[in-house]
C-alpha cells in the first residue's frame, strides 16, 4: 500500500533544451491533475456536492416535491433551480466534478497500465548483492536439485520465476496492480454504461385499466410522462399490450404481500400471448421492460344524456397516498348531450363528475378515507358539473382535474353531489342518470429500455472483482542464492557441515503482516532438509520466541 | 415468540451494559502494564516493511505481572478484562437469540425495519470484535469502547426505534433484497467495528505524540497505535468490498422492482457518499503524502455518513426506501 508514489509513474523526461512555458504549464497542471491528491480532493469534492441532492427534492426522484418547495419559498426556489439545485446530480457542479476526477482516473491509470503490461513481461528482477539486507533472510541447506529444484518448488507455489546461474528470483502477487487496474477502468465503464443509458435509452410511465376495449400498443404518445434519450429515433419497439387481471393480496391491516398483473402481449411479429408479472419481477420483452409501479381502481361510470345516450368509461381514480387506497379522479363527458339529429354540439352542456372512491368506506360518515385496500364496502362519492369543461380551449389540463378556471370564471358549474353504491344510479336537476356500474383495476406501469445496462452489470461486477484482488492480493518477491560449500560458513551450523547452502531473502512490496510466516514456510520447502537448521533470527524465528 | 425476543434485547442490553462495566474496572485497575509487557510476542504490524513499532501483546492474556500490589492490580484488572469479554459473548448470544427469535416470528429475514436492521448491524459488529479478540487478544481494552457503542445502539434500536412485527411489504421480497440488505448489514457492522480502533487510534497517536490533555490521556492504556491504526485498515479493507457489492445488489434489485438502478433517492445519494468517503480513506491511506491520522478521520467520516444513512435519511427524508417503520 504503501509502495506508491504521489505522482503516477511517468517517466521523466529529459529536460529539453528551451521549454516551451505553454507546454510546461500544461503538463504540470496535467501532473496535479492525475496525482493522487488531487484524485483525493476530487472524491471529497463528490462527496460534498451530492448532498444538496438528497437534502433538496429532485425532479428525478419527486417533482410533486419540487412544486411544493416552489410553493413553500418563492423566493429562495428560482434562485436554487438556476444553479440546478433540482437537478443536482445533473448539474454544472456536480458534472464538472465527476468529469475531472475521471479525467485524472483516466490520466492515472494509462501509464501504470502500460507499466504494467511491461511488468508482467518482464522476469522478475536480478538477485540483489546483499540478500542480509531485506526484511526476511535465512540461510538453509541446499536442495538436492539446486538451483533447478528450488525454482520448481517455487513454480509450484505459483510463484514467477526467472533462474540465472545459481541466482534464483521469483515474484507473486501480480493480480494486485492487475485488480487495482480493473477496478479503476471498470469505474470509467461504468460512466461510459450510464451515458449509453441516457443517450439511447428511453422509459414512459402510463395508467392501464383492464378490459379489452384499454389495449395500449408502445408509442410515443401513448405515454403521459415519458423522458426519450436525444438518440433515441422515433420508432419504439412494437407490441400492444393489453391488462386481463390484477391480482393483489392485502393483509388485515392493509399492508399489500404481493401483486400479479396478467397481461395479454402482442409482440411485433409474433402471436399474442399471456404473461405475468409483478413488482420485483418485470415484464422482459424484445426491446424494452415493463415494470409494474403502482395499481389502483377504475370505477365505471355510465351517464345517459337529455336525449337517453349512454356513455359508459372506466376511469382510473389516482390514489392520494394511503393505505386504504382512497382514489381521486374525474369522469369527464364532453361529448355529452350533442344532439344526436342535428349534431350540434352545445359546449355549455358539457358533464363532469369528479370525486373519491373508497374500496372500503367507513360505516359512518366522513366517507372522507378508505379503511382498506380491498373492495369491503365501496363507495363512489360524486361531485356533479355542468358547463364548458375548457376542454378545447386549447389549455393544457389534467385529464384527472377539473379545470378550476372554468368554475371560477362561472362556465362551469355544480349541480349537487351523492355518494353512490355500485349499481346505484342518480337523477340529476335535468333528468340526465349517473349510474356507479362498477370497477375495473389498472396498474401503473413503467416501460423501458437502457441499452447501458448490461455494460453496467459487467463493469460492476468488474468493479468488485478487481477491489478484492486490489485489497487482498500482496506483491513479493523472494531471492535464493546457492553458497557454495564453505566450512565454517557464517550461516552454518547445520549439523551435517560441509554442504552446499542456499541464502533465501524476503521482499514484501506492499505491507502485508503474514509474509513472515510465509516467509518461513517457504524457507522450509526450499531447504534440502527438514529446514530447521540453521535459519538465522530472522523475523520467523523471532514469532517463535515470541510465543513462549 | 416476539415478546420473547424483545425480551431477549432487554436483557442482552443489560449484559452488554455490565461486560461495559467490567471493561471500565480493567481499565481502571490496570496500571502501566501496557508498558511493562514490552516484549513482542505477536506481531499485528507489517513484519518487515520499515519495522514498525511492535505492539504489547499477551497471548490469551497471561501477564506474568511484578510483585506486589501492583501486581495484584493487574491481576485483578486481567480478571475484569476476561469478564467483560466473557460478558460481551454472553451479551452477544442473546443479541443473536433475540434476531433468531424475531426471524422465526415474522417468518422472514430479521431485517425488515430500522428495529430489526440496527440489531443486526449492531451484531455482526460485536459478532466481528469477538472473531477479531479470537486473532489478537492484546486488544481486548477497546472492549471498552465497543461495548459502549453496543449499549448505546441496542438501547437506541430498544427504546426510539422499536417496531412491532409485520411482514414485508412486496417490493421488498426478493432475493436480491435479502443479499442487498445482508450484505449492506455485514459491511456496516464491520464498519461500526472499525471505528472502534480508528478512534483508539487517533487518541492513542495523539498520547504518543506527548499529548497529554483530555480525551488523549484515555488512551494511555490502549495498545500501540500503529497496530491500531493497522487494524482499522484491515477491517476497512474488508468490508468495502463488501459494501461495494452490496451497493450493487442494490441498484440489480432497484431496476427489477422500480425499473432502474439508481435515481439518486436519498438512501442511494447517502450509500454513494458512504461509499465515496470510504473509498477515499482508502485512497488517502495509500498516498504517502497523507497523514495516517487524516485517513483515520476520513474512516470515521465514513461511519458518520453510514450513521447518517441508518437513521437520518429514515427519519428526516422521504423516498422509496421509506420503509424505516417510524
Ligand atoms: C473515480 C474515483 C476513484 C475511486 C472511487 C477510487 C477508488 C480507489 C479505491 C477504493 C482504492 C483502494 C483499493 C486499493 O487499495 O487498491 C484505490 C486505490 C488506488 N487508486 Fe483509486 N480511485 C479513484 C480514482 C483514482 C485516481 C484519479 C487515481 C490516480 C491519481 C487513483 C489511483 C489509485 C492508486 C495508485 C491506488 C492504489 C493504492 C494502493 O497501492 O493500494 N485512483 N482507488
Amino acid at each position: 500500500m504503501t509502495a506508491v508514489d504521489d505522482r503516477p509513474a511517468t517517466p521523466a523526461e529529459a529536460p529539453r533544451r528551451r521549454p516551451n512555458p505553454l507546454l510546461a504549464l500544461l503538463r504540470n497542471s496535467w501532473r496535479q491533475l492525475t496525482s493522487m491528491r488531487t484524485a483525493l480532493v476530487l472524491l471529497f469534492l463528490l462527496a460534498i456536492a451530492a448532498i444538496p441532492g438528497s437534502v433538496l427534492p429532485q425532479r428525478g426522484v419527486n417533482p410533486e416535491d419540487v412544486r411544493d418547495f416552489y410553493t413553500a419559498n418563492p423566493d429562495l426556489a428560482p434562485l436554487l433551480d438556476r444553479v440546478g439545485a433540482f437537478e443536482a446530480f445533473s448539474s454544472v457542479w456536480f458534472s464538472a466534478i465527476y468529469l475531472l476526477l475521471f479525467t485524472s482516473l483516466i490520466g492515472c491509470i494509462t501509464p501504470r497500465l502500460r507499466d504494467h503490461v511491461r511488468a508482467l513481461r518482464a522476469r522478475p528482477p536480478a538477485v540483489p548483492k546483499r540478500l542480509e539486507r531485506l526484511p526476511q533472510h535465512a540461510v538453509v541447506p541446499a536442495p538436492a536439485g539446486g538451483a533447478a529444484a528450488v525454482a520448481e518448488t517455487l513454480r509450484r507455489r505459483r510463484w514467477r520465476v526467472a533462474v540465472r546461474g545459481d541466482e534464483v528470483s521469483a515474484e507473486k502477487g501480480y493480480l494486485k496492480e492487475t485488480g487495482n487496474l480493473i477496478f479503476h477502468s471498470s469505474m470509467v465503464l461504468v460512466l461510459v454504461g450510464v451515458a449509453l443509458g441516457s443517450w439511447y435509452g428511453w422509459h414512459g410511465n402510463r395508467l392501464l385499466v383492464a378490459g379489452a376495449d384499454q389495449v395500449f400498443c408502445n408509442t410515443r404518445q401513448q405515454y403521459a410522462e415519458a423522458k426519450f434519450g436525444p438518440r433515441v429515433g422515433d420508432d419504439l419497439p412494437r407490441f400492444c399490450m393489453q391488462l386481463d387481471e390484477f391480482d393483489a393480496q392485502f393483509l388485515p391491516n392493509g399492508q399489500a404481500s404481493s401483486f400479479n398483473a396478467k397481461v395479454t402481449v402482442d409482440e411485433d411479429g409474433g402471436a399474442p400471448r399471456q404473461a405475468e408479472f409483478s413488482v420485483n419481477s418485470p415484464l422482459r420483452l424484445d426491446g424494452a421492460n415493463v415494470y409494474l409501479l403502482g395499481h389502483g381502481y377504475a370505477p365505471v361510470i355510465r351517464y345517459t344524456d337529455r336525449f337517453g345516450r349512454t356513455q359508459t368509461s372506466a376511469v382510473p381514480f389516482l390514489t392520494t397516498g394511503d393505505i386504504g387506497l382512497t382514489g381521486e379522479g374525474l369522469a369527464a363527458f364532453p361529448d355529452a348531450n350533442v344532439d344526436p339529429e342535428t349534431g350540434e354540439r352545445n359546449p355549455d352542456l358539457q358533464v363532469a363528475f369528479s370525486g373519491l372512491y373508497l374500496p372500503t368506506a367507513p360505516q359512518q360518515p366522513p366517507f372522507v378515507r378508505s379503511e382498506h385496500p380491498t373492495e369491503q364496502n365501496p363507495l363512489l362519492d360524486l361531485v356533479a358539473y355542468r358547463g364548458n369543461l375548457g376542454l378545447d380551449a386549447g389549455i393544457p389540463g389534467s385529464v384527472y382535474q377539473l379545470d378550476q378556471r372554468q368554475v371560477r370564471n362561472g362556465r362551469l358549474t355544480e349541480i349537487g353531489a351523492k355518494q353512490l353504491r355500485i349499481g346505484e344510479s342518480w337523477t340529476l336537476d335535468d333528468g340526465t342518470t349517473v349510474e356507479f356500474v362498477g370497477t375495473q383495476r389498472y396498474i401503473v406501469l413503467s416501460v423501458r429500455h437502457d441499452p447501458g445496462m448490461m455494460l453496467l452489470l459487467v463493469s460492476s461486477i468488474g468493479l468488485v472483482l478487481g477491489l478484492m484482488g486490489s485489497l487482498f492480493v500482496r506483491r513479493r518477491r523472494v531471492f535464493v542464492r546457492l553458497l557454495p560449500a564453505a566450512p565454517g560458513d557464517p550461516g552454518g551450523g547445520s549439523p551435517t557441515g560441509g554442504s552446499s547452502l542456499v541464502e533465501v531473502a524476503g521482499l514484501p512490496r506492499t505491507e502485508h503482516p503474514g509474509f513472515a510466516a510465509e516467509f518461513a514456510q517457504l524457507v522450509t520447502a526450499i531447504g534440502g532438509r527438514s529446514g530447521d537448521a540453521g535459519t538465522d533470527p530472522g523475523a520467523p524465528a523471532r514469532a517463535r520466541e515470541g510465543a513462549e | 415468540m416476539s415478546a420473547l425476543s424483545d425480551q431477549l434485547v432487554s436483557i442482552a442490553t443489560l449484559v452488554y451494559l455490565l461486560a461495559m462495566i467490567s471493561h471500565a474496572v480493567e481499565y481502571a485497575l490496570g496500571n502501566s502494564r501496557a508498558r511493562a509487557v514490552a516484549a513482542p510476542s505477536r506481531e499485528l504490524v507489517g513484519a518487515g516493511v520499515g519495522a514498525g513499532p511492535t505492539v504489547a501483546v499477551t497471548a490469551g492474556g497471561a501477564v506474568v505481572g511484578p510483585a506486589g500490589r501492583a501486581g495484584r492490580a493487574a491481576r485483578r484488572a486481567e480478571l475484569g478484562g476476561r469478564i467483560a469479554v466473557g460478558l460481551t459473548a454472553v451479551a452477544a448470544a442473546l443479541h443473536l437469540a433475540a434476531l433468531v427469535t424475531r426471524g422465526l416470528a415474522a417468518d422472514r429475514m430479521p431485517w425488515g425495519n430500522m428495529y430489526e436492521f440496527v440489531l443486526t448491524v449492531s451484531f455482526i459488529g460485536v459478532a466481528a470484535w469477538l472473531t477479531v479478540l479470537v486473532k489478537w487478544p492484546f486488544l481486548r481494552r477497546l472492549g471498552l469502547f465497543l461495548t459502549l457503542v453496543m449499549v448505546l445502539l441496542v438501547a437506541t434500536a430498544e427504546l426510539v426505534l422499536y417496531t412491532p412485527i409485520v411482514p414485508l411489504v412486496p417490493a421488498l421480497n426478493s432475493y436480491w433484497f435479502v443479499v442487498h440488505v445482508s450484505t449492506i448489514v455485514f459491511a456496516s457492522g464491520l464498519f461500526l467495528l472499525g471505528v472502534v480502533p480508528a478512534a483508539a487510534y487517533l487518541m492513542r497517536a495523539g498520547y504518543e505524540d506527548g499529548r497529554r490533555s483530555f480525551p488523549y490521556t484515555l488512551a494511555k492504556r490502549l495498545p500501540a497505535a500503529a497496530g491500531l491504526e493497522r487494524l482499522t485498515f484491515v477491517l476497512h479493507a474488508f468490508s468495502f468490498p463488501i459494501f461495494t457489492f452490496a451497493v450493487i445488489a442494490g441498484a440489480i434489485w432497484a431496476e427489477a422492482a422500480w425499473g432502474r438502478p439508481w435515481a439518486w433517492d436519498p438512501k442511494e445519494t447517502w450509500a454513494f457518499i458512504s461509499w465515496v468517503v470510504y473509498a477515499g480513506y482508502l485512497h488517502a491511506r495509500a498516498t504517502p503524502s497523507v497523514r495516517r491520522s487524516t485517513a483515520t478521520w476520513l474512516a470515521i467520516l465514513g461511519f458518520l455518513t453510514v450513521l447518517m444513512n441508518l437513521f437520518g435519511v429514515n427519519i428526516f427524508f422521504e423516498g422509496l426506501h421509506s420503509y424505516g417503520g417510524l
